[in-house]
């Protein structure tokens, strides 16, 4: 069995600091990780390997230091790792990047399953998964928490997708893209035999040339949306206290509050 | 802590060590402790994040990093619940017979399994009438064709009735006193090989203890370690390496405890300020640090003076020493750090009252303290006497 995951370097911290003149974070002195979300399809990648054989393949998009990323996935059991690393792909915004992550794969040979996280730590668009599905013309299903079989003779899956009230089983047709959610398992942590394979394992980096790219769709060039304006929001810690002879009356001013701000009926 | 200026594998381990603690022993140590239960599912983690190996030869599946390997991953287990800690430790002692002396067959059949994790290992040595006269004990092994037929009890064994391989010194030939002994690989399910009910303990309550029950027990001539009369060597030497395990899991104990005791002071107010601020218990946290400190060092430059000799003989009483000094200090400094953390320090919630209750057996098993001095006099004697 085949299998690819596309993962994401983000900044292993909450506390983000954005650079008005340019509307980016500012990723200076802030330790990069591996998107936790992006940790679940690894660890999925990985057990349905042990389960099933064949291979395990990172692949990121992202400056020469995603080697770090495409480590920690090696030191979880990743067999290998491939980074999309070129200057013109700089500045790409969802479409491109899943378009460059597609021309990755397609590179590599395809894959039986795609495997992402539900979306990344610090954009939060959920975008790049269906948009690589869609750019490879291949089924897609986000949110899953359980793959519960895959037939490789005929080339089907199913999986279990998280609903808010339930899940829905889904099959489909193998190649596809899953994105997963937390409740799909708990990843391993990094063992000593992994963290030594990745001390001196080096990733396969490929340019755009390499994966054939299409200079009209790849970086800035690429990236039809433009950020406006990012910006902290502004909390508004307005509060109201609610004066009443009794809990009654008190209860009833709460009601008649919400009624009219229609949150109730 | 002190640079003691790791390699980047050692580094590797401890962080290995510290993170699998966090993720997997922190939320279950409490619960454990209180069921008794035994943490199988841990230990198949343990052996997954390769911390099970380290003390086993590559060519054997493990990692090679030597006793020093053992020590530091053992010691940041510790650090967390040294009972859960103990089901890989204990599992060295039973497998450093193998590691010492079995033939290359043996040590291919049993340590790949082991330093994966997917087996555990228990050391047979301890009877009801032989603790510290363990020389002294009753079970015996009768010759009978290519067979041993193996009769008595072994008491107190740790890993008992989880493990599936366990290194097992019996009586060959009585009259041979200290010659007579001989080691044995048996394995768990072999016919006459039961296990007794398991020990309700004070302390490494996650920790399984049982007898060895051997009734007829018929375990083939090429279960011997070594050969025949080789045990009371066999069980010493495979002491001198196993012990600076039981210091790391005291150091580990006594390190934990001071952490949970600092981290307390600054919070804990009193008088309107952090007890921190007081010297009564500054004072206590400065003595309880440098004990820490200067047990760590002990064990490190014995951990590593063993893994540079060859002959065991060399290290007997560096190794005792390590033992001897580590699980003082381990009593000593959780006494101290319930102590600072007062009515809070005795009750569960908090968990210095169980890194306490660990440490005890740490002055006990593998040889109580008291063995430890008497092998450290014995090293200081022959020495002074061979200089002549």
């Amino acid at each position: 069995m085949n299998i690819v995951v596309c993962i994401k370097q983000v900044p292993g911290t909450t506390k983000v600091a954005i650079n008005p003149a340019t509307n980016t974070l500012i990723r200076e002195g802030v330790e990069a990780i591996v998107n936790p979300f992006d940790v679940y399809a690894v660890e999925e990648g990985i057990r349905l390997r042990e389960k099933f054989g064949g291979k395990v393949t990172v692949i990121i998009m992202g400056p020469p230091q995603a080697d770090q990323a495409v480590k920690t996935c090696i030191g979880m059991g990743v067999d290998d790792g491939i980074i999309l690393s070129d200057r013109a792909f700089a500045g790409s915004d969802t479409l491109a990047t899943s378009y460059t992550l597609a021309q990755g794969i397609k590179k590599m040979g395809g894959a039986d399953v795609i495997l992402t996280g539900k979306q990344a730590m610090d954009g939060d668009t959920a975008q790049v998964g269906p948009g690589i599905a869609n750019w490879l013309d291949i089924p897609f299903v986000a949110w899953v928490k359980k793959i519960e079989d895959v037939n490789l003779a005929g080339k089907t899956i199913r999986v279990e997708r998280m609903m808010d009230d339930g899940y829905e089983v889904i099959q489909s047709s193998l190649p596809m893209l899953l994105s997963v959610v937390k409740e799909i398992n708990e990843p391993r942590i990094e063992s000593m035999r992994g963290k030594m394979k990745a001390k001196s394992y080096k990733p396969v980096i490929w340019n755009a040339k390499d994966i054939e790219c299409d200079p009209d769709f790849i970086g800035l060039r690429g990236s039809p949306t433009l950020v406006n304006r990012v910006f902290v929001p502004v909390r508004s810690g307005k509060k109201e206290i609610i004066e009443g002879a009794t809990v009654e009356a008190k209860a009833e001013s709460v009601v008649n509050k919400l009624r009219a701000a229609k949150l109730i009926n | 802590m002190m640079n003691y200026f790791f390699t980047e594998e050692q580094q590797m381990i401890i962080d290995t060590a510290k993170e699998f603690a966090a993720k997997h022993i922190k939320p279950v140590r409490e619960k454990y402790d209180e069921e008794g239960h035994f943490p199988t599912e841990e230990v198949k983690k343990m052996g997954e994040a390769g911390l099970c190996g380290l003390y086993i030869p590559e060519e054997y599946g493990g990692m090679g990093k030597g006793i020093m390997g053992l020590c530091l991953a053992v010691e940041e287990m510790s650090k967390v619940c040294s009972a859960i800690a103990l089901s890989m430790a204990a599992t060295a002692l039973g497998t450093f017979p193998i590691l010492l002396f079995a033939s290359d067959a043996q040590k291919k059949k049993y340590l790949p399994k082991i330093a994966s994790g997917e087996d555990l290992a228990a050391f047979g040595l301890t009877e009801a009438n032989a603790g510290s006269d363990a020389l002294g004990m009753q079970t015996t092994a009768v010759k009978d064709g290519d067979y041993y037929v193996l009769n008595g009890t072994k008491q107190w064994i740790t890993n008992g009735g989880e493990a599936r391989v366990y290194s097992v010194i019996a009586v060959t030939d009585r009259a041979r006193g200290s010659r007579g002994l001989t080691a044995f690989i048996i394995e768990k399910d072999t016919p006459g090989f039961t296990f007794g009910k398991k020990e309700n303990k004070m302390g490494i309550r996650a920790s399984a203890t049982r007898e060895l029950v051997f009734q007829n027990c018929r375990v083939h001539k090429d279960q011997v370690i070594a050969k025949e009369g080789m045990g009371a060597i066999v069980a010493v030497n495979t002491l001198y390496n196993s012990r600076p395990g039981v210091a790391a899991q005291a150091l580990g104990i006594a390190a934990g405890a001071f952490e949970e005791a600092l981290a307390y002071s600054r919070q804990r107010k009193q008088f309107g300020q952090p007890i921190s601020s007081f010297q009564a218990i500054q004072h206590m946290l400065a003595d309880m640090a440098t004990e820490v400190e200067a047990a760590r060092a002990l064990l490190y430059a014995t951990a590593k003076t063993i893994d540079a000799a060859g002959d065991a003989k060399a290290f007997a009483k560096e190794s005792a020493m390590s033992k001897l000094y580590c699980s003082d200090i381990a009593m000593k400094v959780t006494v101290n750090a319930v102590q600072i953390l007062g009515g809070y320090g005795y009750m569960k919630e908090y968990p210095v009252e169980k890194m306490m209750r660990d440490a005890k057996i740490t002055q006990i098993y593998e040889g109580t303290n008291q063995i430890q001095r008497n092998e450290i006099a014995l090293g200081l004697i022959k020495e002074i006497a061979s200089k002549k």
